[in-house]
């Protein structure tokens, strides 16, 4: 008997730029486990068990490909001594900048993750979802990259102000927040993590000119990852990929999150062989599809960037909106296993 | 102005704002303001480069960090030249105000903020992390007409809603402009929301507030 294609296989294998049993599927559903366990957000993820438990529950609905440790992004400024901000509805945010005079940065140290009881839970959901996972199932950790952690550290204006007017300071910065990154990317593999996720919004062109991101983020980009012990995926957060595409794939990532502002075939054509391409569903628009429209997205999606491998589906952003329903979710779902399976014959008019 | 070096003037203003030079955006805007006056070097420079970085910036060719500095700089160009009228001199008199509602996402509305300036249209700045509750009311304090509102998250863009019964039910007649990434990822959702109008960019506010602004005069 054939053994079956576990998630792992499947996901190893198009990471390998080849054609598994069929397309994987990762719904980056960070909030709505608090909706399988009837939690308000807050409590959700005041503990590990509930994240755990949401994920599986998840998993176990709409059938996808992973599961996600991420619990918000903001969480890193916790360890860095930032307040977040709930809302019944939404992903929590950073509260007020920790950093508002550049004179402040040269007193900063990087915090170490194990003084950090938020960053603990998550490490500790790791290791419940590795141990749910059982070898067969990537369980995907999350980091906010060096480069784009200013924005909610200093805020965005600031830092983009002081990028021009205090470059020794946010030079500075960027090395502390590398030696964090690296600590906690590695964290969260030793406890269990299969892949990191290194969200860089801002190394696309859609903020950053792609000079300057050469100059900056890329160098910072391949440092970083360089000594994460272990594989990576990067996300640009709806931004374009297009123009960073060949810099991006230089710095040893598996795979690159991308936007539904770009053409999913081209971004396929740039990436193929090289950098396995993640997305691209309008998680915005998602919210009011229905399911035949979330069917035709999938099956167009698939068309443009499934074949031969290195294409998994997503949303575009990494975290799908609190109000996108679960019937769009399970429509999703449906349409993967239904237009997904290799070879895509109904694609080549077989 | 010589057509051609009017072409290359241009080119240079915009090259000047998109590298983030003060200094050169300073040196051309100030020459061009010398034989034809403030009005008209606004008119025929500072608008122009910042609708072609705005067009730039929809197409996906410029930054939102270019964007921004360039916003930025032409406020600080007209601050300077013109701190009674163009800067933020003139806002406490201003019946068009601008806020983040229910979200601290500052730098949508702080681009904004800066290209209304920047065209002389002076503008109130509420914050960030409006409650409907306090928009309202502090568009009615004040007598606002025409009220921006940013969002970066979808939470607070499907807010707007609730905002536009709100001001309909207080009677307030309010014009309501909403823009952000929500609006820019689902072009229906402005509608959905009921907002009186929506711009894709910081320069299409530009025209929307003019417009409406002559509606109400």
């Amino acid at each position: 008997m054939k053994p079956k294609t576990t998630s792992l296989d499947r996901v190893l294998t198009t990471l390998g730029h080849r054609e598994p049993d069929r397309v994987p599927l990762f719904l980056l559903l960070s909030m709505h486990g608090a909706q399988e366990l009837g939690l308000p957000i807050r409590v959700y993820f005041s503990s590990a068990r509930h994240v755990v438990e949401g994920q599986t529950r998840l998993r176990a609905r709409y059938g996808h490909d992973c599961y996600m440790a991420l619990f918000y992004a903001a969480i890193e400024m916790e360890a860095w001594g930032g307040e977040v901000r709930y809302f019944e509805d939404g992903p929590p945010n950073a509260g007020d900048p920790v950093v508002s005079r550049a004179g402040q940065i040269a007193g900063l140290e990087p915090p170490r993750v194990a003084a950090c009881q938020r960053l603990g839970h998550v490490l500790e959901a790791i290791s419940g979802l590795r141990e749910r996972a059982a070898g067969e199932v990537p369980v995907i950790g999350v980091v906010m990259s060096p480069y784009s952690l200013p924005v909610m550290q200093l805020g965005f204006e600031r830092y983009l102000n002081w990028q021009v007017e205090e470059p020794a300071a946010i030079e500075r910065l960027w090395r502390m927040n590398e030696e964090f990154c690296v600590e906690w990317a590695n964290a969260q593999l030793q406890a269990g993590a299969s892949v990191i996720c290194y969200f860089d919004p801002l190394a696309s062109p859609t903020i950053t000119p792609l000079e300057v991101y050469r100059a900056t983020g890329w160098q910072i980009a391949r440092r970083t990852l360089a000594r994460i012990a272990g594989p990576t995926a990067t996300h640009l957060a709806s931004g374009r990929c297009l123009p960073v595409v060949d810099l991006v794939a230089q710095t040893g990532t598996a795979a690159i999150g991308v936007s539904t502002l770009e053409d999913l075939a081209q971004v396929k054509r740039a990436c193929a062989g090289r950098v396995t391409v993640l997305g691209n569903l309008n998680g915005i628009e998602m919210r009011r599809w229905t399911p035949a429209e979330a069917e035709r997205a999938v099956k167009d999606a698939i068309a443009k960037a499934a074949p031969g491998g290195g294409f998994i589906l997503s949303d575009n952003h990494g975290e799908i909106p609190w109000q996108v329903s679960p019937d769009v979710l399970m429509a999703v779902a449906e349409a993967v296993r239904r237009w997904g399976a290799y070879p895509l014959l109904w694609r080549d008019g077989r | 102005m010589h057509a051609d070096a009017g072409v290359a003037t241009h080119e240079a203003f915009l090259e000047a704002l998109l590298n983030t030079d003060r200094h050169a955006a300073r040196r051309l805007f100030d020459a061009a303001c010398q034989p034809a006056g403030l009005g008209a070097a606004l008119d025929s420079l500072m608008m122009p480069a910042l609708e072609r970085i705005g067009e730039r910036w929809e197409s996906g060719e410029v930054a939102l960090s270019q964007v921004y500095m360039s916003g930025i700089i032409c406020e600080e160009l007209m601050e300077a030249l013109l701190p009674c009228q163009g800067g933020s001199g003139a806002d406490s008199q201003s019946r068009v105000a601008i806020g983040v509602l229910e979200d601290q996402h500052a730098l949508g509305k702080r681009i904004v903020l800066s290209v209304l300036r920047a065209s002389g249209i002076p503008v109130r700045d509420y914050g960030v992390g409006l409650s409907v509750a306090e928009m309202v009311e502090r568009s009615r304090a004040d007598g606002i007409r025409v009220l921006l509102v940013s969002t970066l998250m979808l939470r607070s863009a499907l807010r707007v809603k609730d905002l536009m019964m709100a001001l309909r039910l207080e009677g307030l007649e309010v014009q309501v402009v909403v823009g952000g990434a929500p609006f820019v990822f689902d072009r229906h959702l402005a509608e959905e929301v009921g907002a009186d109008e929506v711009g894709y960019g910081a320069v299409d506010a530009v025209e929307i507030v003019r417009r409406l602004m002559r509606g109400v005069e």
